[in-house]
């Protein structure tokens, strides 16, 4: 099968596939779908080629879709529901009880999991399917948690999970992002969580709480895939790594323009490389003098390339939300999508980018298969 | 019998034709419309059983009160209107 790249969008889900080769890519947009409905998450699941995608309707809710035969077609499975008046039993009251408010992360549980996967929320539930999606479990251990009190919304009324890495090679290692919530950790495939944010500072809270672990508002955690112990994280407030297993975190002072950000990808074979698209930090969010640029860094931080070829360097106000990049297995290929329906890639690992469309709806979330 | 009509930017999503039903609650009134499709359920109500925030419904032209335990009556030969509110988008 072709590789292709799926753009989740304010308007539909767009598949590109490439035409060409790894070296010599010739992306051809191939496929749309659920046109004019917003896109919030995608998976392709490599156990066994399913896709999924999530639809926020709005008025009519969050639904999931899946497809079974490449994206030629799509059925509704059903969507993870928040247990039956959950947050009232003292009082009684239906007008509290949680409601799914959006699906906004997707990922797929273990090699050795067949039909596992892991659903992240709005209000903050994460959620578990054993089935590929028939049916969805809130994960109990986490809701319950003594942090999920303290959780609060970023950029939302609610707390929102949008960052799930399993382990590679023991998928009982869950890492979560939490906005706000900080990161989340299980060793025992979800029966238990500890919150795990050392290192991390929140500039949006008093000072003598702003290294509150519970509190913290990581907008992106990724892990590398050959060296999973190793993770990076664009927060609020910077960029983070972790080079053990996401125990503590060193904050990165310094990345080229900005260290505010949404998106963060790390190369797969290489953890001390990884890529960033920055922004005036949170009163603004639009790219430093109206030029869009990719930071790039291959020393674990220590340095950052800033890579402007083929991205536009004058009165661009382009912003690139957290599931908007995306690199492929082969560490070569990155695309992003962004705010203004600008959809760029790269075959270099960034030195040169080249323009799919300018004129997509609001990027949300871009994906390699 | 009741009449209940689903708005036709639903109907792109699942079929929802219009059905005649025994009057009620309005509960027991879209239970009754419900019955034939249990997933345009998820589309109108949200998993705790109330009204979506941003789905109104009209019982012979006035909005519905009770958007938690859809107390509101309907009338036998009642008209229901089951609309996107336009604070939705």
């Amino acid at each position: 099968m072709k590789q292709r790249l799926f753009v989740g969008t304010r308007k539909g889900l767009f598949t590109y596939e490439n035409h060409g080769s790894q070296d010599l890519p010739r992306w051809v947009l191939a496929h749309k779908d659920f046109l004019s409905v917003p896109i919030s998450a995608v998976l392709h699941d490599r156990r066994d080629g399913s896709l999924y995608a999530a639809l926020d309707h709005g008025h009519f809710g969050n639904k999931l879709h899946a497809s079974r035969d490449g994206g030629v077609s799509w059925t509704e499975i059903a969507v993870p529901a928040y247990p039956k008046g959950e947050e009232d039993a003292d009082t009684d009251d239906k007008d509290r009880a949680p409601a799914l408010k959006a699906i906004w992360s997707l990922e797929a549980g273990g090699a050795d999991e067949e039909g596992l996967l892991w659903c992240g929320t709005l209000p903050g539930g994460l959620f578990r399917s054993s089935d590929k999606g028939t049916s969805w479990e809130l994960v109990e251990s986490l809701w319950n948690s003594k942090s999920r009190p303290k959780w609060f919304g970023g950029g939302a009324d609610v707390p929102a999970i949008h960052s799930i890495c399993v382990h590679p090679e023991n998928a009982k290692k869950i890492v979560l992002g939490v906005s706000c919530g900080g990161v989340q950790v299980s060793e025992d495939g979800g029966e238990s969580w500890r919150v795990s944010s050392t290192g991390m500072l929140a500039e949006y809270m008093p000072p003598d709480r702003a290294d509150d672990e519970d509190v913290q508002d990581p907008h992106l955690i990724v892990q590398c895939r050959s060296r999973p112990e190793h993770f990076w994280c664009q927060h609020h407030n910077g960029i983070w790594r972790s080079r053990d297993g996401a125990r503590t975190w060193e904050r990165i002072e310094k990345a080229g323009p900005s260290t505010f950000g949404f998106a963060v990808a790390v190369h797969p074979l290489d953890p001390d490389t990884a890529w960033f698209v920055p922004a005036i930090k949170d009163e603004a969010r639009y790219p430093v003098d109206g030029q869009v640029v990719v930071t790039r860094t291959r020393d674990g931080g220590g340095s950052f390339d800033v890579l402007r070829e083929g991205l536009p360097q004058d009165e661009a106000y382009d912003l690139t939300f957290r599931h908007a990049l995306d690199i492929d297995e082969s560490g070569k290929q990155l695309a992003f999508g962004s705010t203004t329906g600008n959809l760029w890639i790269t075959a270099d690992q960034g030195d040169a980018w080249v323009n799919l469309s300018h004129h997509l709806p609001p990027v949300y979330v871009v994906r390699f298969a | 019998m009741a009449k209940v009509h689903f708005t036709e930017n639903l109907q792109r999503h699942l079929a929802c034709p219009p059905q005649e039903v025994e009057g009620g609650t309005l509960r027991a009134v879209l239970n009754q419309a419900f019955s034939a499709s249990e997933k345009l359920r998820g589309y109108i109500l949200d998993e705790q059983g109330r009204l979506r925030q941003h789905i109104v419904v009209f019982i012979d032209g006035e909005a519905c009160q009770d958007r938690v335990e859809l107390s509101d009556a309907v009338p036998e030969d009642s008209q229901v209107h089951v609309m996107q509110a336009l604070s939705g988008g």
